[in-house]
C-alpha cells in the first residue's frame, strides 16, 4: 500500500511537472516530443493521471518519461514573475525553539557558502526585564525594499508577486545593498561557495539562486522555483514545529504544510506585527508574538542572549 | 613679491630634473605601488576574501579611501575656483598645486571604487544596466563631470606656458618639448585666444563650484540614504563637505611647504601665501568642528538605542582610540598651531597640515566602518571574525599604494610641468611693478 501510494504521487508530480513544463517551456528543444529512435511500445500497465484540465486521464506506463531537470524559467520571466500573486510569510515565535531545521534545508538547498546563512535565527530579549524568544528571520522581501532603491544596476529586483531577487549574473559586487538592508539579510560571496562542479556548471537562476557566484550578493529569495511547482519553500517544509507559514496574500492563505490558515484571520487573532515597521519598508514577512509558548526559552549558546529592541 | 624679471622667473619655474632626493622618492612610492599591484593580482586570483570585509563590515578601508580621495579633491574648486572668482590674487602660484591634487586624487577615488568591487570586469554594467535612481550612479555622473572640468581648468592656464617652455628647448629636452608642442603648439598668446581662454576658464570655475559640491555630497549620500545609526544625518552632506575644504587645504599647505622647499621657491610661494592658507585652514578647522559637534552630540543627548551602541563604541568603546586621535589631530591641534602668527610659519603651518591630512583619513575610515558593525539586529549566526574588523596586510597595500600612486602623478607632473603657474606669475608682477 504504501509503496502504491508513493508511486502515485510521483506520477501526479510528473504530470504536473509535465504539464508546467510544456505550458512554461522556453527552451527551444521540446523534451516531450516524441524522440524516433525510440519508439515506445505499450506495455499494457496503465497509471492514472491528473490532466491540466483537471480531469483523470489513464496513460500507459511506458509512455511516461522521467524529466531529470524541470526546464527553468527564463531570467526575464523570473523577472517578472508570477502572475496574480502576492506572496507573504508569517512566522509564529511561540513555536520556536532554535531547532534551526530551517537554516540547514536552507543552506543545503541553495549551497551556501558554510560560513554563511540566509536564515538566521535570533535570541532576542527587547528589554532587561521583558522575556527571551528565538526569532527567525528570512529576507523581508519588503515592498519598498531599499536594496532595491539603491541598486545601481538593477541586479536586485522586486517582482509583481512581491518577491525581491538578484540576479548573480548581473551583479557588480558593489554592496551598497548589504549597506541599505536595516535587516542584515544580504551575504556576500567574499570567495568561492565551494560548489561540486556539477552544481558550479549550471546556468544561473534568478529563481532558484544556484549557483552562487564569487563577488556577488546572495540571500533568501522565498524559493519560487519551489512555488512554481505547487511546493512550499524549503524552510518552511524543513520546519517540525510548524514556525513558518507561507502563502498568498490574495488568496488570503498561508500553510506550513499540515496547516492552513486564512491569514488576515491569523493575523488579526494572534496581533501579527512586521520587523522594524517604523522604518517603512513594509515587509512581507509577519511575526505572530512569542505568547503561549509550545517551549520554554533555552538557549545552549554559550554567549548568552543578545539584547536589542528590533521591534516598534 | 621682490622686483623680478620675467627671464629670472621663467627659469626659476622651469620644471627640474630629478636630483638624488626626487630619485629616491620616486623610487619609494613605485615600491609601495607595485606592492599594491601584487596584492590586487591577489584580490583578483582569489575573490575579496583576502581583505578582512565580511558580511557586517562589508564596507572597509578602501571606501574609506574613496571618500578620502573625493574629499581632497575638492580643493581644486576651493583655491582655483573660489578664490579665483572672489578676485583673490595672492593665491594664484597656489592654482595648479591645488589643481593637481583634485585631478590625481578623484582619479584615485575612481581606481580605488573599482578595487573595491567583487566583479570589477562587469564594470560596463554601470552603462548598460544604470538605474538613475541608485545613488551610486549619481556619483558616477558627477566624478566623471569633475574630472574632465578638473583637466580643461588644469589644462588652459597651462596653455600660455607651453609657449614660454617651448622656448626652452635646451633646458627642458628633447622628448618633454614634442610633448608640450603636441599639447600646446597652436598657442599662439593673440588676443583673440587670449579671450577665449580665459573666458573658458571663467566658465568652468564657475561650473566646477556646483559640480564639487555635487561630488561630495552625493558620495556623503551613499551612506545618508541608508537607514543606519551613523549615517542616517541630514547634516551628512555639509558635514562631508565642511571635512572636504579641510583636508583639501591641509594637503596643499604640505605640498606648498615640499615644492618650496625642493625647489627653492621662496620668492614665489612665500611666508605670506602660509600665513595666509594657515588662517583658511583655522577656519575650515571651527566649522568641520562645529559639525562634528552636531553629527555627534544631539544623538548623544537623545542617546536613541540604534544610536547608542554605535556612539558609545566611538566615544569610550572599541573605536574610541581612533576617535578621539582623528579629532585631536584633524581639528583640535592644528587650529591650537595655526591659531598663532607664529604657528602660521612655513614649518608649523606644514606640520598642522600633515596633522590634519592624517587625522581625516582615519576620521574617514570613522565614517564607514564603525556604523556597520552596530546593525539594527545583532551580529549572529556567523563565525567570530565576520564580527571585528581590522584590514588586511592586501587592504593596507591597496590602499597605501593608491595613496602612494596619486602621490606619483603629482610628483611626475612637477618634473614635467611648472608647478607654479610661469605666465600668469610673470604678468601678477608686471602688474604689481606697475601699481
Amino acid at each position: 500500500m504504501k509503496i502504491n501510494d508513493t508511486s502515485r504521487r510521483e506520477f501526479i508530480t510528473s504530470g504536473l511537472l509535465a504539464s508546467l513544463a510544456i505550458a512554461g517551456c522556453s527552451t527551444k528543444e521540446n523534451p516531450f516530443a516524441p524522440d524516433e529512435n525510440d519508439l515506445v511500445q505499450p506495455s499494457g500497465e496503465k497509471v492514472k493521471l491528473l490532466s491540466v484540465d483537471g480531469e483523470i486521464i489513464e496513460v500507459d506506463k511506458a509512455f511516461l518519461k522521467p524529466v531529470p531537470d524541470l526546464p527553468t524559467v527564463s531570467n526575464e520571466a523570473a523577472r517578472i514573475g508570477i502572475k496574480g500573486k502576492k506572496f507573504v510569510m508569517v512566522i509564529d515565535l511561540s513555536r520556536c525553539k532554535s531547532l534551526k531545521k530551517c537554516q540547514t534545508a536552507c543552506n543545503h538547498m541553495h549551497h551556501i557558502h558554510p560560513d554563511q546563512n540566509w536564515i538566521k535565527v535570533y535570541a532576542m530579549q527587547d528589554a532587561d526585564h521583558t522575556a527571551p524568544y528565538w526569532q527567525p528571520t528570512t529576507c523581508m522581501h519588503c515592498d519598498e525594499p531599499p536594496c532595491v532603491k539603491v541598486c545601481p544596476v538593477d541586479a536586485t529586483f522586486k517582482r509583481q508577486d512581491g518577491i525581491v531577487l538578484i540576479d548573480s549574473d548581473r551583479c557588480i559586487g558593489c554592496r551598497f545593498c548589504m549597506a541599505a538592508c536595516p535587516y542584515s539579510t544580504r551575504v556576500f560571496n567574499w570567495e568561492d561557495p565551494g560548489l561540486s562542479k556539477e552544481i558550479a556548471d549550471k546556468p544561473y537562476s534568478c529563481e532558484t539562486s544556484v549557483p552562487q557566484k564569487t563577488g556577488t550578493v546572495g540571500k533568501c529569495d522565498f524559493c519560487p522555483d519551489m512555488v512554481r511547482q505547487g511546493s512550499l519553500p524549503h524552510c518552511v517544509s524543513a520546519c517540525p514545529n510548524g514556525v513558518f507559514m507561507f502563502g498568498d496574500m490574495n488568496e488570503d492563505t498561508v500553510s506550513n504544510g499540515p496547516e492552513t490558515f486564512r491569514f488576515s484571520d491569523l493575523i488579526r487573532d494572534k496581533a501579527g506585527y512586521r520587523l522594524m515597521e517604523d522604518l517603512g519598508t513594509k515587509p512581507s514577512v509577519y511575526y505572530l508574538p512569542p505568547v503561549n509558548r509550545n517551549f520554554p526559552f533555552e538557549n545552549k549558546e554559550e554567549e548568552g542572549t543578545e539584547k536589542i529592541n528590533p521591534k516598534s | 613679491m621682490e622686483n623680478l624679471t620675467s627671464q629670472k622667473i621663467t627659469e626659476d619655474l622651469l620644471p627640474q630634473e630629478f636630483g638624488k632626493q626626487g630619485k629616491i622618492w620616486v623610487a619609494f612610492l613605485l615600491v609601495l605601488c607595485a606592492i599594491g599591484a601584487y596584492a590586487y593580482y591577489r584580490q583578483l586570483s582569489e575573490g575579496l576574501v583576502v581583505t578582512s570585509m565580511r558580511d557586517y563590515a562589508s564596507w572597509g578601508i578602501y571606501i574609506s579611501n574613496f571618500v578620502f580621495f573625493v574629499a581632497i579633491s575638492l580643493v581644486g574648486s576651493l583655491i582655483t575656483a573660489v578664490l579665483r572668482l572672489t578676485n583673490v590674487h595672492w593665491s594664484t602660484p597656489l592654482t595648479r598645486i591645488a589643481e593637481i591634487i583634485a585631478v590625481s586624487a578623484i582619479t584615485f577615488a575612481s581606481l580605488i571604487i573599482i578595487v573595491d568591487m567583487g566583479r570589477p570586469e562587469r564594470f560596463y554594467n554601470l552603462f548598460l544596466h544604470g538605474r538613475l535612481q541608485s545613488p551610486i550612479i549619481w556619483d558616477v555622473i558627477v566624478i566623471t563631470t569633475y574630472f574632465f572640468i578638473s583637466i580643461l581648468l588644469l589644462y588652459f592656464p597651462l596653455l600660455p606656458d607651453f609657449q614660454i617652455l617651448l622656448r626652452f628647448k635646451e633646458k627642458t629636452g628633447k622628448s618633454l618639448n614634442k610633448l608640450y608642442s603636441f599639447l600646446g603648439s597652436f598657442w599662439k598668446n593673440t588676443p583673440a585666444q587670449i579671450k577665449i581662454s580665459d573666458k573658458a576658464i571663467n566658465i568652468l570655475s564657475i561650473t566646477i563650484i556646483p559640480v564639487a559640491f555635487s561630488i561630495h555630497t552625493v558620495t556623503s549620500w551613499l551612506f545618508a540614504t541608508t537607514y543606519r545609526p551613523g549615517w542616517d544625518s541630514t547634516n551628512f552632506g555639509a558635514y562631508f563637505i565642511s571635512g572636504a575644504f579641510l583636508v583639501g587645504a591641509g594637503g596643499v599647505i604640505v605640498a606648498m611647504y615640499i615644492f618650496r622647499t625642493h625647489y627653492k621657491l621662496e620668492k614665489y610661494i612665500t611666508n605670506e601665501h602660509f600665513d595666509k592658507m594657515g588662517k583658511i585652514l583655522v577656519l575650515l578647522a571651527l566649522l568641520y568642528l562645529y559639525f562634528n559637534v552636531n553629527e555627534f552630540l544631539v544623538p548623544a543627548f537623545k542617546m536613541k538605542k540604534s544610536e547608542e551602541e554605535h556612539l558609545v563604541g566611538l566615544f569610550t568603546g572599541e573605536f574610541a582610540p581612533v576617535f578621539w586621535f582623528a579629532i585631536t589631530t584633524a581639528m583640535i591641534i592644528p587650529i591650537l598651531i595655526l591659531l598663532f602668527k607664529k604657528g602660521r610659519k612655513p614649518l608649523p603651518a606644514f606640520i598642522a597640515g600633515i596633522l590634519v591630512v592624517v587625522g581625516s583619513w582615519f576620521k574617514r575610515y570613522l565614517i564607514v566602518t564603525p556604523t556597520l558593525l552596530h546593525p539594527f539586529l545583532p551580529m549572529h549566526d556567523v563565525p567570530q571574525n565576520y564580527m571585528h574588523y581590522f584590514p588586511s596586510w592586501e587592504e593596507w597595500a591597496i590602499a597605501i599604494g593608491s595613496l602612494a600612486g596619486a602621490l606619483l602623478v603629482i610628483t611626475f607632473f612637477a618634473r614635467i610641468f611648472p608647478i607654479i603657474p610661469i605666465h600668469e606669475t610673470i604678468i601678477e608682477n608686471e602688474q604689481h611693478e606697475k601699481a
